[in-house]
């Protein structure tokens, strides 16, 4: 795989101190994920042990290990999403497209990901699809919402 | 007549197509001046605009969508009509509000220094440099008694203090805002609304214990806040209010931005460091604490977004102002996210002393479509589920504590009576259950356990002794766990325990779920009276578990049925109920 990607993200980081969680963000965002290559060509540009980088990369949430789909779906869980009918949203979407939390379609077009919280509680419940948020919906709404993408 | 148009472009504005209105305004510019701004604290009415005439009067709109924007620009813009019929009534709501942490959100543009500056923007900074010495800032912070915004509430004028007073020429100041209380999202909108305000009190905070370099930890789920913050920086950087020799003084200081990478426990603050240092987010046992060695070993002060936003105005208005307001121990304001079951929902700055009914009836509306305000959820996760009879409960660190649930960080979730207390309570535990790091024992292998245990009562297989059980383990792992996620994970738990025990009751012994929203314990059946046969939820249901033709009467298969509720949610004869 290219390294050029994880090149421009290092240097962009030389002089800042413990910068392993922003050069992994880095990554992640030239490559969509985390690919085990890159990460151990990390750890032997920067002499940082390889179980460190894993350990931080597999504590925090937003990393990925696997190549996401083309779009991706957040569905928000959070207190005001849940009592206001989250859980129906999630079995709406999983109905539509068939595949669960944390998967991705064969197609490769929609990856499903649970959110603790957008953030957007007076329009609960809430979906984020890539940028866009879409609030105050229903089973059916999504429903039709993924079918326009 | 000319018109300063303000629109609410924060993220849930933007969510609720406030940028498409945007753009429609815009077209006008040349005769009325446009402006993007905040959160304007109303978020049941978004999009949002906002028409400022001449003299000052203040017209605000709700839910303008394109169309109506259109209607408002050639009424009011151009023929100086105002639109009644979509005017949002604040009369009521804004006797009870008061704005200081949020007091330019949603009045300047946040992407303006220019903006910031003309409402007073820095003149806290130009007169602590100029005037105060950093013991005097202190003081004046002291006295003020604010507290921290986070949810422990700590007295900030002492953090700072004991940062002063920790040896070494290298210090740091920290602003939090890694705001991961689900329900919870003041933190976003002062970030998103008035990204200098928070800035400012930093450079403050930073001036006060000899700190020069500053860290903005936030959320990477809050890209916009994000951004708006780096514009922030990168204008306060060039008008010289961060960098060498602030207003000519021999202060210097300089601020950057880390995006925290999703891990609620990010939030407790040696976590946080750790995750700075380019570590896992672990918790380290206190102390020693961050004021004597923090960040690269060196003393830190580590304080929330609202807590800074209230710093500027403290140095310029005064700290009796500030103090005047409020209970004994609690003083001036503070920033609560209203959200749930309630008909006005939105981010509120209410003064401290303030019950939890005046929020949600006098502020909120009550709850929506005529149900019964049952409880609050205060706190989030860490916090607890109050009761409606306990809402007379004044807003104070003290009471609130006193009750069983906690200040935290401001997010206040309504509930009516289809909420089911257990239910909420399995919801916040397999919330922190998830989001332990695993450090300690009691709280990676006790949430679980309880989790399980919350489980089998929500699926109708709960056992007699499981209440105590739950009460046993929670008084454990509060007791056996190093930090704040640990000792205050069990709160939801134990306090719907202690004010909804006959809810953990009818789903234990009775097999029933009062609030009709544990899937195992319900079922959905059609009243034949009502059915009208228009087929609606033979076409949505998923498993075909419906059977009936069109204007004939529907049955559903109570042995097929997931009790999915699409039927539920599309039938518009309420024909279709839980039981």
């Amino acid at each position: 795989m290219e390294d050029s990607g994880l090149l421009s993200v290092l240097y962009e980081h030389k002089e800042e101190k413990g910068a392993v969680i922003p050069i992994l963000q880095g990554i992640q965002e030239k490559y969509g994920y985390l690919p085990p290559e890159i990460l151990e060509r990390f750890s032997e540009l920067t002499s940082i042990p390889l179980a460190q980088i894993y350990g931080v990369a597999t504590f925090f949430a937003q990393f990925r290990f696997e190549p996401r789909g083309k779009h991706l779906i957040r569905v928000c869980h959070g207190t005001a999403c849940h009592v206001n009918g989250a859980e129906r949203i999630s079995s709406a979407i999983e109905e539509y497209l068939g595949i669960k939390e944390k998967e991705t379609t064969l197609d490769g077009k929609f990856s499903v990901e649970n959110v603790a919280c957008l953030g957007c509680c007076s329009l609960a419940p809430v979906v984020m699809i890539d940028e866009k948020t879409y609030g105050r919906l229903t089973g059916e709404q999504i429903k039709k919402i993924l079918k326009g993408y | 007549m000319s018109y300063e148009v303000r629109i609410g472009l924060a993220s849930c504005g933007v969510a609720a197509g406030a940028q498409e209105t945007y753009e429609i305004f815009e077209k006008v510019k040349d005769i009325a001046k446009i402006k993007r701004v905040g959160c304007l604290g109303y978020c049941y009415a978004e999009p949002l605009v906002e028409i400022i005439d001449e003299d000052g009067k203040s017209y605000i709109y709700r839910n303008v969508d394109t169309k109506k924007a259109e209607q408002i620009i050639e009424q009011h813009i151009k023929n100086g009509s105002v639109v009644e019929q979509y005017l949002l009534d604040t009369a009521v709501v804004q006797k009870k509000l008061f704005r200081i942490a949020t007091r330019n959100s949603g009045v300047i543009d946040p992407e303006s220094i220019d903006d910031y500056l003309a409402h007073g923007g820095y003149g806290a900074l130009e007169k602590v440099l100029k005037e105060m010495r950093p013991e005097d800032v202190i003081e004046c912070i002291k006295n003020s008694g604010l507290r921290g915004r986070g949810g422990a509430g700590f007295p900030t004028g002492k953090k700072w203090e004991l940062t002063r007073k920790s040896g070494g020429d290298v210090k740091y100041v920290i602003c939090n805002g890694d705001e991961g209380d689900p329900g919870a999202f003041m933190d976003r909108n002062l970030l998103e609304g008035d990204p200098h305000t928070v800035l400012e009190g930093m450079i403050i905070a930073g001036y006060a214990i000899g700190a020069h370099e500053g860290f903005f930890y936030v959320r990477a789920e809050y890209p916009l806040a994000v951004k708006r913050l780096s514009i922030a920086l990168e204008q306060a950087r060039k008008r010289g209010f961060l960098g060498g020799n602030i207003f000519g003084s021999d202060f210097s200081f300089d601020a950057r931005i880390k995006e925290g990478a999703g891990a609620f426990v990010c939030g407790e603050e040696t976590a946080l460091i750790s995750s700075i240092e380019g570590k896992r987010g672990m918790p380290r046992l206190r102390p020693p604490y961050p004021a004597q060695k923090g960040l690269w070993g060196k003393p830190t002060s580590i304080n929330n977004v609202e807590t800074f936003a209230n710093v500027p105005w403290i140095i310029l208005n005064g700290w009796e102002k500030f103090a005047s307001m409020g209970t004994h121990t609690s003083k001036g304001t503070k920033v609560f996210a209203l959200a749930g079951k309630v008909k006005r929902t939105g981010t509120v700055e209410v003064p401290m002393g303030i019950t939890i009914n005046e929020i949600v009836n006098d502020i909120g509306g009550g709850v929506l479509k005529g149900a019964n305000f049952k409880a609050v959820q205060l706190g989030g996760p860490s916090g607890g589920c109050l009761p409606a009879t306990l809402g007379n409960t004044p807003i104070d660190y003290e009471s609130l504590v006193a009750s069983g649930a906690i200040m935290g960080s401001g997010g206040l979730i309504v509930m009516d009576e289809s909420t089911c207390m257990v239910d909420v309570a399995r919801y916040f535990l397999s919330f922190t259950q998830n989001e332990s790091c695993g450090k300690c024992t009691f709280c990676r292998v006790g949430t679980k356990r309880m989790l399980e245990i919350l489980n089998r009562i929500c699926e109708g297989k709960g056992e007699n002794d499981d209440i105590d059980i739950l009460e046993k383990l929670g008084n454990q792992i509060k007791t056996a766990s190093l930090c704040g996620l640990g000792q205050t994970a069990p709160n939801p738990v134990l306090t719907t325990i202690k004010y909804f025990r006959d809810e953990y009751e009818a789903h234990i012994k009775e097999k029933r779920c009062p609030a009709h929203q544990c899937k195992a314990l319900i079922r959905y059946f059609i009243i034949p009276e009502k059915c009208t046969g228009c087929h609606l939820c033979f076409k949505v249901c998923p498993v075909k578990a419906i059977s009936g033709k069109t204007k004939e009467i529907h049955i559903i298969n109570e042995d097929i049925c997931t009790r999915c509720g699409a039927c539920y949610e599309v039938c518009k004869f309420d024909a279709i109920v839980k039981d």
